[in-house]
């Protein structure tokens, strides 16, 4: 009896904690500070370790193979057994990881979610009005936000002054699903996707209610004509919010921006293209959906570090007289790879499912004859 | 500690490809990732095909020539094999030079394996000379459609004139190298990473 009343105590108190300390901040849109806290003995923690490590280790590593490590075993592939003490720290970081935020952050994504789909239904009584759209705006952002503090996520927005209008169309990279929660942090957007099954489609179905989104059957999804005149539509009406469009069409490393799909640029309009970086040094957001599920994927967000990241939006971009939509796509994907820092690929990013078109072949083909014929020999 | 990622000790055979290549432990783990990793099927041993789905190897116009010369014979090429042709592209450092122990075979990073490595690019049916007609296939493949049948033709064979010395109409290996004897190979054939 005593052991469940202390369990009970303890839970009770847990609980009032995170609802004052976090819960609370995030309706109101204010930061507590807590994260940069973190984020701070985050990074003394690692610079102190990194002398460690290279004390112990110079005379087996050449230094630029151990760069500095973030205690993660999942993003250093050499590890090799080093030192007891570095061991005993990296134990540490373990207990820490696992014991303490993991159960913080499972308790805050649960709540956050089931707040969205309680939110947004409520909100979906309502009728049509200002204070309607409002309501669901303000359950969308504190949902979000209460989200992001369940991956520790620290987000720096730059430009915010170019942020997406309604009846435009955002673009951005795609590095992870988290991407989406990152950009609706910042304000509300119209999402377009596949409609889904499971606990994900109840997500769906509840925010459909509070505000328009754009749902598709997965038989209406091949019917190109068909999602270009739904997007169309969603974007002649001015008061309806931004659509958010990956136009990879996957997920990418974000150490590079792979060929933009034209679809999204064919249906005119005005395009924010948005910039979304992540620093590995905490946490490597990048869902690589050929290993890992979506279950394992999360959580492995929610048993790293922190997930930080760099924002930028960008002046709105529209299409020129004489453009095409894959020269247009194209101009957008390199302003974003250049205000990212990432490179660029020309290949299409669902290049597993499918060959490379030969137009990339044939321009180097292009620059090697031009080596051999313009000056005439080899040699 | 990692059950996923690459020990030291699950590459078999790892101290005698480290002798043979001169790679660094820390990159031989680096190609062990890098092969499983190709390996789509965990077949253990990757085949043209897993090297086809390499984006920048499709568009790479010699870069059937390239996959290739990773199946010296056969239609499979193991670990083992992998970092033996990567070995080729290791820098040269000046440790490697003046350490020669005669009685050692060269390292497969010399000057001289390196050229033998693009040798053998063009000598398509591996009888040790890139005869008018080899030249004149490679670089059907570098420039496509861009160039004319004739055009390319006089290039050919202007090519294979000025490296041939004893007049037999095809380029030998020996011929090869001295044409290219002012050529930075050892610099232009190395990948910094693979050191």
């Amino acid at each position: 009896m005593e052991g469940a009343e202390l369990a009970g105590k303890i839970l009770s108190t847990w609980l009032t904690l995170v609802l004052g300390f976090i819960l609370l901040p995030s309706v109101f849109g204010v930061s507590l500070g807590i994260s940069e806290i973190y984020m701070k003995i985050l990074v003394k923690t690692l610079e102190g370790l990194e002398a460690i490590v290279e004390d112990e280790v110079t005379q087996r590593f050449s230094s630029e193979e151990l760069v500095s490590w973030n205690l993660l075993t999942r993003t250093n592939v050499n590890f090799q057994y080093i030192s007891l003490r570095l061991t005993m720290v990296w134990v540490l970081g373990v207990i820490v990881r696992y014991c303490v935020l993991l159960p913080l952050r499972v308790t805050l994504a649960f709540i956050g979610i089931s707040l969205l789909v309680i939110g947004t239904t409520l909100v979906g009584q309502l009728p049509d009005s200002s204070l309607k759209n409002w309501l669901s705006e303000l359950v969308h952002l504190t949902c979000c936000r209460i989200c992001v503090r369940a991956l520790s996520g620290t987000i720096h927005y730059h430009n915010k002054q170019y942020r997406p209008q309604k009846g435009g169309i955002c673009v951005a990279n795609h590095t992870s699903p988290i991407d989406v929660l990152i950009l609706t942090t910042d304000g509300c957007y119209a999402m377009v996707g596949q409609v889904h099954g499971g606990l994900m489609g109840i997500i769906q179905r509840a925010m459909v209610k509070a505000c328009p989104h754009v749902w598709f059957e997965r038989s209406e999804m091949k019917d190109r004509h068909l999602v270009t005149k739904r997007l169309k539509e969603h974007i002649a009406d001015k008061k309806k919010l931004p659509i958010l469009i990956f136009p990879e069409g996957t997920c990418i490393n974000n150490t590079s921006v792979m060929m933009f799909k034209k679809g999204s640029f064919e249906i005119g309009g005005t395009i924010h293209p948005v910039a979304i970086k992540y620093n590995p040094q905490f946490g490597d957001a990048f869902w690589n959906s050929s290993k890992y599920n979506m279950v394992s994927y999360l959580l492995r967000m929610m048993t790293s570090w922190a997930i930080v990241c760099d924002v930028w939006y960008m002046p709105p971009m529209t299409r020129e007289e004489g453009e095409d939509a894959v020269q247009f796509a194209n101009r957008v994907k390199s302003a974003i790879a250049i205000q990212g820092g990432l490179t660029e690929l020309p290949w299409d990013g669902g290049l597993k499912r499918a060959k490379v078109k030969d137009i990339f072949k044939e321009e180097q083909q292009k620059n090697y004859s031009k080596m051999i014929v313009g000056n005439g020999s080899l040699s | 500690m990692g059950s996923r990622s690459s020990h030291a000790a699950v590459i078999p055979d790892g101290d005698s490809i480290r002798r043979e290549t001169g790679f660094s432990q820390a990159s031989l783990l680096r190609l062990h990732h890098r092969f499983r990793a190709l390996d789509r099927n965990k077949k253990g041993y990757l085949s043209r095909m897993d090297l086809q789905q390499i984006g920048a190897l499709a568009v790479n116009p010699l870069g059937d020539r390239i996959i290739e010369s990773f199946f010296p014979d056969g239609q499979r090429v193991d670990f083992p094999g992998f970092v033996r042709v990567l070995a080729h592209f290791r820098p040269v450092e000046d440790e490697d030079t003046e350490t020669q122990d005669p009685k050692k075979p060269e390292p497969l990073n010399s000057r001289r394996n390196k050229l033998h490595y693009a040798f053998q690019l063009y000598d398509l049916d591996r009888d040790g000379k890139i005869s008018r007609h080899e030249m004149l296939q490679v670089l059907r493949l570098m420039v496509g459609v861009q160039v004319t049948e004739e055009q390319l033709e006089n290039i050919a064979d202007r090519t294979v004139q000025e490296a041939d010395e004893d007049g037999d109409g095809a380029v030998s290996f020996v011929e090869f190298t001295k044409s290219l004897e002012k050529m930075d190979v050892e610099q232009k054939m190395s990948i910094r990473i693979l050191k």
